[in-house]
């Protein structure tokens, strides 16, 4: 009986821990929509997802600046990390000799945990420099945040699009092999489409990466908050937004933060909204 | 016909007769090797640069036990580092395991139920950290009055890394075979015995891998820390505003003051997520190592 008891109880506590995450996504979307709606209604729907100026001490809040920066920046972010993702996601499935496997694997998931704020000062005391020199006159602008975010975003597309290169059946690979096709050619004309969805939502996973990253960016973007006006200047993102003002702001100016902070979440769940539904149509494929 | 022969026995004579007969094919070849080379490349020079310029300045007043302006120790943050990730792990690993332990030993499988927490956990992974400050910020900060404090941070932390140790532990439960059950409820053990005495043990280097690598991000963390745990840089209690390690680093090098001082810290975070993620890989692979045996 004793026995019977304690297993029921402890049925019940392992169902309730697994409903904890339920209740944090919960807790998360109502404090976030609470705090912000409020502030979006009193500044006014377009005029805060349209308002090109940004100006607390005026009580003017329009992020459309802060919007199109975080696009760009992660757009930047693919151009130049999607690429390099792709060929070394075949890198690794198709070319990489038996030996040198474990050692670039594991960089790459090395490269996966490296912080982002190593990953900021390294942009910092690295790319900006470099930038400077480049450009003459400011380093810290779009390009330096793109290219910087095109490398934390590589080892996330990579682990991604590989495993669905492997997941294509090997049968494709040969078939290709025997009518004549050169190794490349059956790789890029035969796998690579056939693991189509899972590749787009490796890119997807990354865009959700970019567009996410505060801590890298704000030590690299020179956070101006004006609309994006070139790739050789500063640029402010939504994250950037809320880290830079955060600490001091108070009342309204306060409210429109967090609100930046609720655009910032809806294009994150409809980004992983995406990733999920490629994730499930490359497993029915 | 004897020369051609002899080139195509090396790699590079290979790609060069691969070039004559099919150029596009030779030309992709070579990208494809060339990001190897540039994924490695990075990754040895972000490594080098960081170590070579940081450890001159390791000097041993950045590790006194108090901060100052002159002497800019890390030790406080390093030991709020400790708590914050001690604090985080014990709240968050038994959550995260009996989560894992419902999922793959008791629920239905495809019930709506598993498929609405699978979502959840889904979604939790992919939000930004940034997010998870906010909402520590207004939830545990102000919504429950604890302030700008270790507790705070740790919590939203928690949050964090939950969705993390539930995907790890699940592969770990899902990777301990059948039999292993079957034969102890043949030998008359009841469920939960079986879990405890059975499945958990064989599952504990999956777990930990995870555990392991939930430390490295907890270790790396900033931005979910800034605005609850605060940046004030002394060895806090767990009601205090506290700095870590990677938030001092932050403010360091925004400041902008101390440059060799955030190399010299820079270095040991750096070393210190390497290690961490370095011994997460072995004990994952020593888990299908086992497994094959």
């Amino acid at each position: 009986m004793k026995g019977k008891i304690s297993e029921l109880l402890m049925k019940v506590v392992f169902f309730i821990a697994a409903c904890t995450s339920v209740l944090a996504v919960t807790l998360i979307c109502i404090f976030l929509f609470a705090n912000g709606i409020p502030a979006i209604a009193k500044i006014g729907l377009p005029d805060f997802l349209f308002g090109q100026k940004w100006k607390p001490s005026n009580n003017i809040f329009g992020i459309l600046p802060f919007i199109m920066g975080s696009i760009y920046v992660t757009a930047g972010s693919i151009v130049i990390g999607v690429p390099l993702a792709l060929l070394l996601s075949v890198f690794l499935a198709f070319y990489c000799p038996k030996r040198l496997y474990p050692v670039l694997k594991t960089m790459v998931n090395l490269m996966a945990g490296v912080p982002s704020v190593v990953y900021g000062f390294f942009g910092l005391v690295m790319i900006v420099p470099l930038m400077r020199q480049i450009t003459g006159k400011d380093g810290s602008t779009m390009l330096t945040a793109s290219i910087l975010l095109g490398v934390m975003i590589l080892p996330t597309v990579t682990g991604v699009t590989e495993s669905a290169l492997r997941s294509v059946p090997m049968s494709y690979y040969e078939g290709a092999l025997a009518l004549g096709a050169t190794h490349e050619r059956s790789v890029f004309a035969t796998v690579f489409p056939a693991a189509k969805s899972g590749i787009m939502a490796g890119i997807v996973l990354g865009i959700g990466r970019s567009i996410g990253e505060t801590m890298a960016v704000i030590m690299v973007a020179g956070n101006q908050p004006w609309m994006p006006q070139g790739l050789l200047k500063g640029v402010r993102t939504m994250t950037t937004n809320i880290v830079m003002e955060m600490g001091y702001a108070t009342d309204l100016h306060r409210e429109a933060l967090i609100a930046t902070g609720v655009v910032l979440f809806v294009f994150i769940l409809i980004i992983n909204l995406c990733v999920s539904a490629l994730k499930s149509k490359a497993e029915s494929e | 016909m004897e020369k051609t022969k002899k080139s195509t026995d090396s790699g590079f004579g290979k790609w060069l007769q691969k070039c004559k007969n099919h150029p596009f094919s030779g030309i992709v070849e070579a990208l494809v090797w060339l990001s190897g080379i540039v994924t490695m490349a990075i990754m040895i020079y972000l490594v080098t640069f960081i170590v070579i310029r940081g450890v001159p300045h390791l000097k041993p007043s950045l590790f006194a036990l108090t901060y100052n302006s002159d002497n800019v120790s890390l030790m406080p943050a390093l030991v709020n580092t400790l708590t914050v990730t001690v604090l985080s792990l014990v709240i968050a690993i038994p959550f995260g395991v009996f989560a894992a332990i419902y999922l793959v030993e008791y629920a239905k499988k495809g019930s709506r139920l598993v498929r609405l927490i699978r979502i959840t956990a889904e979604t939790l992974s992919g939000i930004p950290s940034i997010i998870y400050g906010l909402f520590g910020l207004l939830f545990f900060s102000t919504a429950l009055h604890w302030g700008l404090s270790l507790l705070s941070g740790c919590l939203t932390l928690v949050i964090m890394i939950l969705p993390l140790i539930i995907r790890t532990s699940e592969e770990a439960l899902l990777s301990v075979p059948d039999s292993y059950r079957e034969a102890s409820f043949g030998l008359g053990a009841g469920k939960l015995r079986t879990i405890f005495k059975i499945v958990l043990p064989s599952a504990v280097p999956g777990i930990l891998s995870g555990v392991v690598l939930a430390t490295g991000r907890i270790v790396g963390e900033t931005a979910a820390l800034l605005y609850t745990a605060g940046t004030v840089a002394k060895i806090s209690d767990l009601m205090g505003s506290g700095r870590t390690l990677a938030v001092h680093m932050y403010v360091l090098s925004s400041e902008g003051l101390h440059m060799d001082e955030s190399y010299a810290t820079a270095v040991v975070l750096l070393v210190l997520v390497l290690v961490l993620n370095g011994l997460s890989g072995l004990l994952a692979k020593g888990l299908t190592g086992n497994k094959n045996k």
